[in-house]
C-alpha cells in the first residue's frame, strides 16, 4: 500500500515535466524564492505527515540522526537539478540552519535514495509508541505550534517589560537591548529553535501589532487640544514629511554619485528609501513620551504629526516604488500627478472610512441595550475593520483606525455603561501596551535574523541627514507658523520637536517589504535598523533629562477643578460670541458650529437618550459627577481609617488629618470648633457621615439605572440577579422606567 | 449725527484709534465696516437690538449677557455705542503681543470683561446668585435645580477666597491663575 501511495506521489513530483510544474500549483510562486521553497515544504509536510499517519509512526524518528554527508550533498544536488532557479546561497543556508529535516522530506518523497531508510523505520517499529501500545501522554507540538509561540512570546515580552524597568532608561528602549540580546542567544546558541520562530514577518507587525497600537492613540486623543492646533500638526505631517523625504533622499544620492558608498543606487531606490525613514513613528513617540511628561502642547504636536504623516509616507513609498518599478526613464509628468492625486485619495479615503465605520459603531452601540456584555466587541472589531478595509483599497489604515477611534468615542461613552467603557478602556490599553511590548522587543531580535549589510558611511550620513533636515524643517515651519499663531513655539519647544522625531517599528515594517529584488535591500534594512536603534535608545534616553534640564513645562498633575470645567465651556461661548459680533469666522465658529451640529443632529441620532438640544451640558455634569466621586471616595477612607484609630483617638490626630480631606472651609471651622469646645468623638463621627452620607446619596441616585445591570461575581449571583429582575418586571413593568431627570453619565 | 458718531471714518481717526487701541489701520477699517452693517438703521451707534440681530448671538446661551458686558465696559448709561467704544472694546481680546505695551488686552482686561458679564447688578462682586443666573442659561436644560444648586456651590466655594460668600474681581483673576486666559480670551483679527 505504502508502494503504490509512494510510487504514486513520486510520480507526481518526478515524472512531471516542466510544464506541469509550472502548472497552476506552482505558478503562483515563481517569483519569491522563499515563498516557494516555504510553500513546499507545507505541501511536502502535508502528503509526509499523511503518509506517516496511515502508518502510525512520526515524521521525527525516521531522520533522528543527522545525514551523512552523502546525504547533504545528494540534498543539494537535488535541488539544484529540480529547482533551478532556487539559489545555492538559499540551500546552503537551509542546510547552515540545519533544516535538514524539509529538505529530506522532500527529498524522501520524490524518491531519492531515502526510500530504504523510511521502509526500514516503518516497518520495524519505532520507539514511538503506535497503535499497539496506549499512549498515556503524547507530545504533539506541531499541533499547537502557531498559538504556543504567539502566547509565549506574549509572555516572554511581558514579563521582560516587568522585570527589565528603570526610570533611567525608558521601557522601550530596554525591551530593545533585551530582544537584541535574545536573539544574539537564540541564533548563535540555540540553534535548534528555529529561525521562524522569533522572526517577524511584515505581515505579523501590520496586521496584528499595529492596530491596537493606532486605535489606543485615536481612541486616547486629547480632542480639544489636537483641534486646538489642528494646523501645525497638518503642517508638519504634511509638508515637513515630504521636505524630508525629498531632502534625504537628494542628499544621499548625491553622495552616492560622488562613490561614497559601497553601493550605487537608482534616483527612485533612495527615494523610496527615504520615504520610509523619514516618518516620524507613533509607537515610539508613544513609548517614549509618556515616560518624559512634556507638557499637552508639545505632545499634541509631536504625536499628532506622527499619526497623521502615515497618508504622507504611504503615498511616497508607493509612488517611489512604482516608479522604481517602472523605471526612471519611463516615468512621466503624468505620473507625478497621479502621485499628487493619490494623496488626496488615500488620505480623504482613509478618513472617510474612519468616520464611517465610527458612525456604524455608535448606531450598532446605541441599538444594543439587551446585549450590554457582548458589545463592547463592536467597539474593537468595527475599527480593525476599518483598518483592514482601508488597507486593502490602498488608502491610509492607520488614518482610518485612528479617526474612528477619535470619532467614536463621546457616543459610545453615552451608550455604553459606565463599567462598560471603563472595561473598552482598560482592554484597549492592554491591548495596545502588549503590542507595543512584543513590537519592541521583536525591533531587538530582527537586528540579528535580518540580512544586512553594513554600511557605515551610508548609516552615519543617513542619521545625521536625518537629524539635520528635520532640525532645518521644523525651523523654518515654525517661524511661518508663529506668525499665525497666538500659541507660539519658542526656541526650546523647537528643540524639542526636532529631537522627539523618532524613527521606529513602521519604518522596519516597511524597509522588510522592499521586494527582494531590490539589490540595496539589506543595506536599506540595516540602515533602519540602525536609525531606529539610535532614536530609540539614544534619543528615547537622552530625551528626559534634556527635558529636566531645559526646564521645559511638564504636564501638569493636579486634578481640574470644577471651576476650570465650567469656565472652559463658559469662554468657549464668550468668545463665539465675541467673534460672531466682530464678524470673524475665526476658530471657536468652527467648533461652535460643529457643537451645534453635534448636538442637533449627530447625538441623537447616534447616542440614546438624548433629545435634541441646542447645546451640550453633559461635560459640565460629567465633571461634577466625577469630582464629587473621588470626594466621596476619599471621605470613605478616611471614615475607615477613623473608625480603625476610634479607641486612641486624640484630638491632635483629628485636627491634622481633616487637613487632608478637603472640606470646605466654613466645616473645618465648625470642626475646629466642636474640638475646642471639647466636643465628643461621636458628635465629629456623626459629622463626618452626614457629610459622607449626603455625598453617596448624590452618586447612588446617579447610578441607579445601571446597577442591576452590573456583572456578578459568580453565574449563582448572577442567576440570582436575574430572577429578582423579572420578578420585578412582571408585576409592576413602570417602575424600571429611568426617571427623566436624572443624566445619562 | 455728531461728530462722534459720523458715517465717514477720516484718517485722523483711523491714527488715532489706532494709537489708543493697537489696531492697525486695515483692521480698524475692516471693523469700520462691520459696525456699518451691524448698524442697520443707519444711526451711527449700536444698540442691543442691533447685536441681538447676529443669528449667532441669538442662540448663544450667553448672548445677552455679552452684549450686557459691551455696554457696561463702554460706561455708556444710555446703551448706545459709537464705534470708537465698540472697536475699544474688541481690542481686549487681541492676543498678547510680547513686543507690544498691551494697555487694552492685557490679562487683566481680559478677565474684567469676563467678570463684567457674570456681574449683573454692576456691584463688583458675583453672588451665589448671580452665578447660578448663568449657570442655569449654560447648563440649565440638562440637570436638576438641586444639582445646579450644588455646583454652582462647589465652584463659588473653590474661588471664594475670604469666605464672605461672594466673588470679587481679585478673587476672580485668582481662579483663573492657572488658566491659560491669553490663549482663551484672544482672537485673531484678520487684516
Amino acid at each position: 500500500m505504502f508502494f503504490c501511495c509512494g510510487a504514486q506521489m513520486s510520480n507526481w513530483a518526478v515524472n512531471g515535466n516542466k510544464r506541469e510544474r509550472e502548472s497552476t500549483k506552482f505558478a503562483a510562486l515563481r517569483n519569491n524564492h522563499k515563498d516557494q521553497l516555504f510553500k513546499k515544504e507545507q505541501i511536502a509536510k502535508a502528503l509526509w505527515s499523511e503518509l506517516l499517519k496511515t502508518k502510525g509512526c512520526h515524521a521525527n524518528d525516521v531522520f533522528k540522526e543527522t545525514p551523512s554527508k552523502e546525504e547533504i550533498i545528494k540534498i543539494g544536488l537535488f535541488f539544484r537539478d529540480r529547482y533551478p532557479r532556487l539559489r545555492m546561497g538559499t540551500i546552503y543556508e537551509l542546510l547552515k540552519k540545519r533544516d535538514f529535516f524539509e529538505c529530506s522530506l522532500i527529498l524522501g518523497l520524490c524518491d531519492y535514495g531515502l526510500e530504504e531508510r523510511l521502509r526500514n523505520a516503518i516497518e520495524n517499529g519505532t520507539s514511538h509508541e503506535n497503535g499497539s501500545t496506549y499512549q498515556i501522554l503524547s507530545f504533539d507540538f506541531p499541533a499547537v505550534e502557531t498559538p504556543f509561540l504567539v502566547a509565549s512570546w506574549l509572555i516572554l515580552a511581558s514579563a521582560a517589560k516587568m522585570a527589565f524597568h528603570s526610570k533611567y532608561f525608558p521601557d522601550s528602549s530596554l525591551l530593545v537591548v533585551v530582544g537584541f540580546i535574545l536573539g544574539w542567544v537564540f541564533y548563535n546558541g540555540f540553534t535548534w529553535i528555529k529561525v521562524e520562530y522569533y522572526q517577524l514577518e511584515s505581515s505579523y507587525f501590520f496586521h496584528f501589532l499595529l492596530p491596537p497600537i493606532i486605535f489606543d492613540a485615536g481612541y486616547f486623543m486629547p480632542n480639544r487640544a489636537l483641534f486646538e492646533n489642528f494646523g501645525s500638526v497638518l503642517l508638519f505631517a504634511v509638508i515637513g514629511t515630504v521636505w524630508n523625504t525629498m531632502a534625504i533622499g537628494s542628499a544621499l544620492y548625491f553622495l552616492s554619485l560622488y562613490g561614497w558608498f559601497s553601493v550605487s543606487f537608482e534616483i527612485f531606490e533612495v527615494l523610496t528609501f527615504a520615504s520610509l525613514i523619514s516618518a516620524v513613528d507613533p509607537v515610539a513617540v508613544i513609548a517614549v513620551f509618556e515616560e518624559v511628561h512634556v507638557n499637552e502642547f508639545l505632545f499634541i504636536n509631536v504625536f499628532g504629526e506622527a499619526l497623521f504623516n502615515d497618508a504622507v509616507s504611504v503615498v511616497l513609498y508607493k509612488m517611489f516604488r512604482n516608479f522604481y518599478d517602472i523605471g526612471s526613464e519611463s516615468v512621466q509628468i503624468v505620473d507625478y500627478g497621479k502621485g499628487m492625486v493619490s494623496f488626496f485619495a488615500i488620505s480623504l479615503g482613509g478618513t472617510a472610512v474612519g468616520i464611517i465605520f465610527a458612525f456604524a459603531v455608535s448606531l450598532i452601540t446605541k441599538f444594543s441595550q439587551n446585549m450590554r456584555v457582548l458589545s463592547p466587541i463592536f467597539v474593537f472589531v468595527l475599527p480593525y475593520m476599518a483598518y483592514l478595509l482601508a488597507d486593502s483599497m490602498g488608502m491610509s489604515s492607520i488614518l482610518a483606525i485612528s479617526i474612528c477611534g477619535i470619532v467614536m468615542k463621546q457616543y459610545v461613552k453615552g451608550n455604553l455603561t459606565p463599567t462598560a467603557v471603563n472595561s473598552v478602556k482598560y482592554f484597549t490599553k492592554m491591548l495596545a501596551v502588549g503590542a507595543e511590548t512584543v513590537l519592541f522587543m521583536f525591533l531587538g531580535v530582527s537586528a540579528i535574523t535580518s540580512p544586512h549589510h553594513f554600511d557605515w558611511t551610508f548609516i552615519t550620513c543617513t542619521i545625521v541627514f536625518c537629524l539635520v533636515f528635520r532640525s532645518i524643517g521644523v525651523i523654518v515651519q515654525c517661524t511661518i507658523l508663529n506668525k499665525f499663531r497666538k500659541k507660539k513655539f519658542s526656541v526650546i519647544d523647537q528643540f524639542i520637536l526636532s529631537y522627539g522625531g523618532l524613527r521606529g517599528a513602521i519604518a522596519f515594517g516597511l524597509s522588510a517589504s522592499l521586494p527582494d529584488s531590490m539589490s540595496t535591500k539589506p543595506m536599506f534594512v540595516t540602515t533602519t535598523i540602525a536609525v531606529i536603534y539610535f532614536t530609540v535608545l539614544l534619543q528615547g534616553v537622552t530625551i528626559s533629562p534634556i527635558v529636566n534640564w531645559l526646564k521645559v513645562e511638564t504636564k501638569e498633575d493636579r486634578q481640574k477643578t470644577m471651576t476650570e470645567s465650567i469656565y472652559t465651556k463658559y469662554f468657549d461661548y464668550t468668545m463665539s460670541g465675541i467673534e460672531d459680533i466682530a464678524g470673524i469666522r475665526g476658530k471657536h465658529y468652527i467648533r461652535d458650529t460643529y457643537e451645534r451640529l453635534n448636538a442637533k443632529i449627530l447625538k441623537p441620532i447616534l447616542m440614546q437618550n438624548v433629545a435634541k438640544k441646542d447645546f451640550d451640558a453633559s461635560v459640565t455634569v460629567r465633571a461634577y459627577a466625577k469630582i464629587t466621586l473621588e470626594e466621596a471616595l476619599h471621605l470613605k477612607e478616611q471614615k475607615k481609617r477613623k473608625l480603625d484609630e476610634r479607641l486612641t483617638i486624640d484630638r491632635s490626630a483629628i485636627s491634622d488629618s481633616s487637613m487632608d480631606i478637603h472640606i470646605p472651609r466654613k466645616r473645618k471651622d465648625t470642626v475646629n470648633k466642636l474640638i475646642e469646645d471639647q466636643a465628643s468623638v461621636e458628635m465629629l463621627y456623626s459629622l463626618f457621615s452626614d457629610l459622607l452620607d449626603r455625598k453617596l446619596e448624590d452618586i447612588s441616585k446617579q447610578k441607579q439605572i445601571n446597577e442591576t445591570e452590573e456583572l456578578q461575581d459568580d453565574y449563582m449571583a448572577q442567576i440570582n440577579v436575574a430572577n429578582m429582575r423579572s420578578q420585578q418586571n412582571a408585576p409592576n413593568s413602570s417602575q424600571l422606567q429611568p426617571s427623566a431627570s436624572s443624566p445619562n453619565i | 449725527m455728531g461728530n462722534s458718531s459720523s458715517l465717514m471714518l477720516r484718517d485722523e481717526e483711523i491714527d488715532e484709534i489706532s494709537r489708543d487701541t493697537e489696531f492697525n489701520r486695515n483692521q480698524i477699517v475692516r471693523l469700520y465696516s462691520r459696525f456699518l452693517s451691524l448698524d442697520k438703521k443707519g444711526q451711527g451707534y449700536l444698540e442691543r437690538d442691533d447685536f441681538l440681530n447676529v443669528p449667532e448671538l441669538a442662540v448663544n446661551p450667553l448672548g445677552d449677557r455679552i452684549v450686557d458686558a459691551f455696554f457696561t465696559l463702554a460706561g455708556d448709561n444710555e446703551q448706545k455705542l459709537n464705534f470708537r467704544q465698540f472697536v475699544r472694546i474688541l481690542a481686549h481680546f487681541q492676543p498678547i503681543n510680547r513686543g507690544k505695551k498691551n494697555v487694552l488686552n492685557g490679562r487683566r482686561e481680559k478677565l474684567r470683561f469676563a467678570f463684567q458679564m457674570y456681574d449683573l447688578n454692576k456691584n463688583g462682586y458675583i453672588t451665589r446668585e448671580e452665578f447660578k443666573v448663568i449657570l442655569n442659561s449654560m447648563v440649565g436644560a440638562n440637570i436638576t435645580a438641586e444639582q445646579l444648586d450644588k455646583i454652582a456651590d462647589r465652584t463659588i466655594e473653590e474661588a471664594d477666597g475670604d469666605h464672605d460668600g461672594r466673588i470679587s474681581f481679585d478673587e476672580f483673576c485668582r481662579a483663573m491663575e492657572k488658566t491659560d486666559i491669553e490663549e482663551k480670551m484672544s482672537i485673531r483679527f484678520l487684516n
